[in-house]
């Protein structure tokens, strides 16, 4: 049994249609990659599989339990959670409260905002900052930290390297690798930054005018030169 | 001295008397940026609920404190749900709406329970201070108006309702991939607002008096109270009412009681000419 298994998914923005259709499979603990040039539909997918966006047509089941027509929160609930673009963190609440957000759902709050410092240990030193007063790379720290609390059996993350320096990129991808084997996470990762993905995932989903097109075994040497070569970057 | 004490407590009692009206209206405001127009109604339903209670017989302070916030908070809820819920995002359209409910209420309590003044007896005789005497309800209104704003700064800055509400109001799509119902929220947070402007009518209907009527005299002075204030909750409300009760009330001393609701008007006036945002627009905007 596959953890998410999207089918003939259709989405809009009111009448003006996006995804034409998306067909895709995550096990659990896989890291998946999404990629696509700009305006291809890639947010849109994510923000459709959080529940955000209401789907027209198509299935979306989650352990096999059919979610299309469940809210964000329920959702989340069950275990799916979402990095957005731009991170959207709590301008005017603390690092601290960021968190406190983010473990909302579970029993030992402390203990498992404690453990996402120490695998984010920049955070430490920011607690009582206000997360509007982050720098970007800071702030996407942040977000993903937030996001984890939860436990989430799938994280759903768009474009966490936009703009961040490499040495925050590194810590993100030992960061995701290492809890996705440790809690057994899934994360659909989309990601114009080829080495990144790489580095994450064995498989890649191309995605072009809402339209999942291929699927790419990217886990060998020529990996990141092959999703180049088809994305024509 | 005697009369310094005395020219003190009037003041405070007019900054108190702006904190309670406007309280309800803030927080609906503040936290949703909604206008709620029929909040001057909302306190008048708080009123007749203390009315109603007192006639069957419960005790005043149980109708004022317990009764009236839960009875208008329910009612809240209910209008959350029914109007408000359909509107988030269209001032004017909440506007109008919240208009159209105000006249509803006023003219369905006025059939069901006729136009006509409702007395409710004062639970506390005066206090002398040196030759003058002071309504000891005076002073449990100050006390009670430093309730509301205390029991708001701790509920927002402390609990985690209080959190989850100041993060929803932030951005309700991110609580939701956190798993927080933001619907819920929003709903709750009405119903508490209503709470407040329930329980405010019931604090003053000793003084006021209780009629179908009534609202129309709250909803002119907290609305310019909140609207002065700005967008921060706590702080707005506070500067705003400190600031425009006392010049009012000042006013009120030197030159009589008409002289003091116009000068509060046009405080109001100069100081939104000043600064548009509100008070809190402009200063202390990080605040609560
Ligand atoms: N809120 C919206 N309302 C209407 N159309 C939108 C909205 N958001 C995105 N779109 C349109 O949907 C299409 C897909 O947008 P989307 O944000 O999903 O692209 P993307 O692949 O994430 O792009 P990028 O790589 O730039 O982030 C675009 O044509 C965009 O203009
Ligand atoms: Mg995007």
């Amino acid at each position: 049994m596959s953890l998410l298994e999207v089918r003939n998914l259709r989405a809009s923005y009111g009448r003006i249609p996006v995804l034409h259709q998306i067909d895709l499979t995550v096990n659990a603990g896989e890291i998946v990659g999404v990629v696509g040039h700009n305006g291809m539909g890639k947010t849109t997918l994510l923000r459709s599989l959080m529940g955000h966006l209401k789907t027209s047509a198509g299935t979306v089941s989650l352990r096999d339990r059919d979610v299309k027509g469940l809210s964000a929160h329920k959702r989340a609930r069950l275990g799916v959670t979402l990095v957005p673009q731009g991170r959207d963190i709590f301008g005017n609440l603390t690092v601290h409260e960021n968190l406190m957000l983010g473990a909302f759902g579970t029993q030992d709050q402390s203990a498992r905002i404690d453990e996402m410092i120490s695998i984010f240990p920049r955070l430490a030193d920011l607690l009582d900052r206000k997360g509007g007063a982050l720098s970007g790379g800071e702030q996407q720290i942040l977000a993903l930290a937030r996001a984890l609390c939860n436990r989430p059996s799938l994280l759903l993350l768009d474009e966490p390297t936009e703009g961040v320096q490499p040495s925050i990129v590194l810590e993100m991808a030992t960061a995701l690798k290492s809890i996705s084997q440790t809690e057994n996470l899934a994360v659909i990762l989309v990601e114009q930054n080829i080495a990144f993905i790489q580095s994450l995932a064995e498989r890649v989903y191309t995605i072009s005018n809402g339209v999942i097109e291929q699927e790419l075994s990217v886990s060998g040497p020529n990996g990141a030169a092959l999703i180049t070569e088809t994305l024509g970057f | 001295m005697d009369y310094t004490i005395v020219v003190a407590i009037e003041l405070l009692r007019a900054v108190a008397g702006l904190v309670l009206i406007s309280t309800g209206l803030a927080i609906i405001f503040g936290m949703m940026r909604v206008i709620n127009i029929a909040h001057g109604e909302f306190m008048m339903l708080g009123g007749y609920t203390v009315v109603l209670s007192a006639k069957a017989g419960v005790n005043i302070w149980i109708a004022m404190l317990v009764l009236a916030p839960l009875t208008v908070g329910l009612f809240g809820v209910l209008v959350e749900r029914l109007i408000i819920r359909h509107l988030y995002g269209r001032i004017i359209d909440t506007l109008l709406a919240t208009w159209g409910l105000s006249l509803f209420l006023i003219g369905f309590v006025a059939v069901v329970f006729g136009n006509k003044l409702e007395g409710v007896a004062t639970p506390f005789s005066g206090i002398a201070i040196g030759e003058y005497s002071v309504a000891a309800y005076t002073i449990f209104l100050i006390g009670a108006a430093l309730a509301f704003v205390a029991s708001i700064y701790l509920a927002l800055k402390y609990s985690k309702a209080g959190l989850i509400a100041r993060a929803t109001m932030q951005n309700p799509e991110m609580v939701e991939a956190l798993g927080v119902n933001s619907k819920l929220v929003f709903m709750t947070t009405f119903g508490v607002g209503a709470a407040f402007s329930g329980l405010a009518g019931a604090l003053l209907a000793p003084i006021s008096g209780v009629i179908p009527g009534m609202g129309v005299n709250f909803i002119g002075p907290a609305f310019i109270t909140v609207v002065t204030g700005g967008s921060s909750i706590i702080a707005g409300t506070l500067s705003a009412s400190g600031l425009l009760g006392s010049i009012s009330q000042s006013t009120a001393f030197l030159a009589g009681p008409v002289y003091g609701d116009a000068m509060l008007f046009f405080a109001a006036l100069v100081l939104l000419r000043l600064l548009p945002q509100g008070i809190t627009g402009r200063l202390f905007t990080r605040s609560l």
